[in-house]
């Protein structure tokens, strides 16, 4: 099989927004990777955490399924999730799952920190 | 409202990596194109032999975000030795799919087997002479594993991947549910022996499916975790939708609806 990498590098931004920069493959064999992500931007002071898609190379179910777990885990702490970047491609999975009803997708990151409808 | 100039530190140094695997030089990029379902809003349905077919046209999928009840992640694996491969077991698996059920329920999809975007009918024994009927949705298919995703009246909103990895002892294969009963009359049931009574069906699944694999070992291992011990009481209304409600009824009336359809 494929090796599988992914990076998921954490910026915070004005002090209770923080951007995840996902990079590479997204399934169920990387939510180690999304934790440890979460566990740095989700912190007390978090109140928007926004999900950068710019960089996925792929995703399967499990990786699906790995976003709703982080879903819980934000809800848990009040903290809205949103997403930008998406392609064509990843935007229709995220409708077809019904994930965007729960996760704002927005075209942009300017738009997506302050949650702004496009 | 947040009014963002740009990043107040970049913490590039902190990035946090994780290589699943080694990273090779040359790696050809993977490509899931053509392995999900396109989009779909409601379910179109294709009639089959066998079941009622009821309570699937015309519904939307459900995912854990739209379910009631405590969602629950439920792993379900098997050791199947070294003769197979994941590839071999997950061909096997789509191929053979409905007769790895345990007996008295049906599941009705594609003569082709399991293909993204494909609408499988079910009837399953609730007991007392009942069948639930109800469908699921194939979200995601490709050589090591598929999903599928349950429609509204369904016992749970979620979906449950299949799917089989290799390791130093062989190939394992797995089922693991990711799911909320979709509404409170399901979670009561849940609750009262539909948790129990989940753990056998997908067992027994795994069980026939080692035995045509030919596993040394049949012992299913099962693994439940909680994520969410929180209700969507905001979905509570999700029980209009109520498959099993809905089956009860269509099996009791089926004697009016036959005489009429004789009447013409």
């Amino acid at each position: 099989m494929d090796a599988q990498v992914v990076t998921m590098g954490v910026r915070h931004i004005g002090g209770d927004v923080a951007v995840v920069d996902i990079k590479g493959e997204v399934t169920a064999a990387c939510e180690p990777v999304l934790m440890s992500a979460y566990e740095e931007a989700g912190g007390p002071g978090t109140s928007r955490l926004v999900l950068n898609f710019a960089g996925l190379e792929y995703m399967n179910s499990g990786g699906i399924g790995m976003l709703v777990t982080l879903l819980v885990r934000a809800n848990r702490q009040r903290q809205q999730l949103a997403a930008y970047g998406l392609s064509d491609h990843y935007r229709e999975i995220f409708e077809l799952t019904r994930l965007d009803e729960a996760i704002t997708i927005y075209d942009d990151e300017a738009s997506a920190l302050v949650g702004a409808a496009t | 409202m947040t009014e963002a100039t740009g990043p107040e530190r970049v913490r590039s140094a902190e990035q946090i990596e994780l290589s699943v695997r080694e990273a090779a030089a040359g790696v050809v990029p993977r490509n899931d194109a053509g392995r999900w379902a396109a989009k779909v809003d409601r379910l179109d349905v294709v009639q089959r032999d066998g079941v009622r077919g009821t309570n699937v046209a015309g519904r939307r999928l459900t995912g854990p975000v739209q379910g009631f009840g405590k969602m629950w992640q439920k792993t379900y694996r098997l050791a199947v030795g070294t003769a197979v491969t994941p590839e071999q077991a997950i061909t096997t698996w789509k191929a053979h799919f409905p007769e790895f059920w345990p007996a008295g329920n049906r599941f009705a999809g594609a003569l082709t087997g399991i293909s993204p975007g494909d609408v499988a009918l079910l009837d399953l024994a609730i007991g007392g002479g009942v069948k639930l009927s109800t469908g699921v949705f194939v979200l995601y298919a490709d050589e090591e594993s598929f999903t599928l995703m349950t429609p509204q009246g369904h016992m749970f909103a979620g979906w449950i991947t299949f799917s089989a990895e290799g390791g130093p002892d062989g190939t394992v294969v797995q089922a693991q549910v990711l799911m909320r009963a979709n509404d409170p009359l399901y979670e009561l049931g849940m609750m009262f022996g539909g948790h129990r009574k989940e753990d056998v069906f997908w067992a027994e699944t795994l069980t026939a499916l080692g035995r045509y694999l030919g596993a040394p070992d049949l012992a299913v291992s099962t693994r439940t975790v909680c994520v969410d011990s929180s209700r969507q009481w905001r979905n509570a209304s999700n029980v209009w939708h109520n498959s099993m409600v809905r089956s009860m009824l269509q099996t009791l009336a089926a004697p009016v609806t036959a005489l009429r359809r004789r009447r013409g």
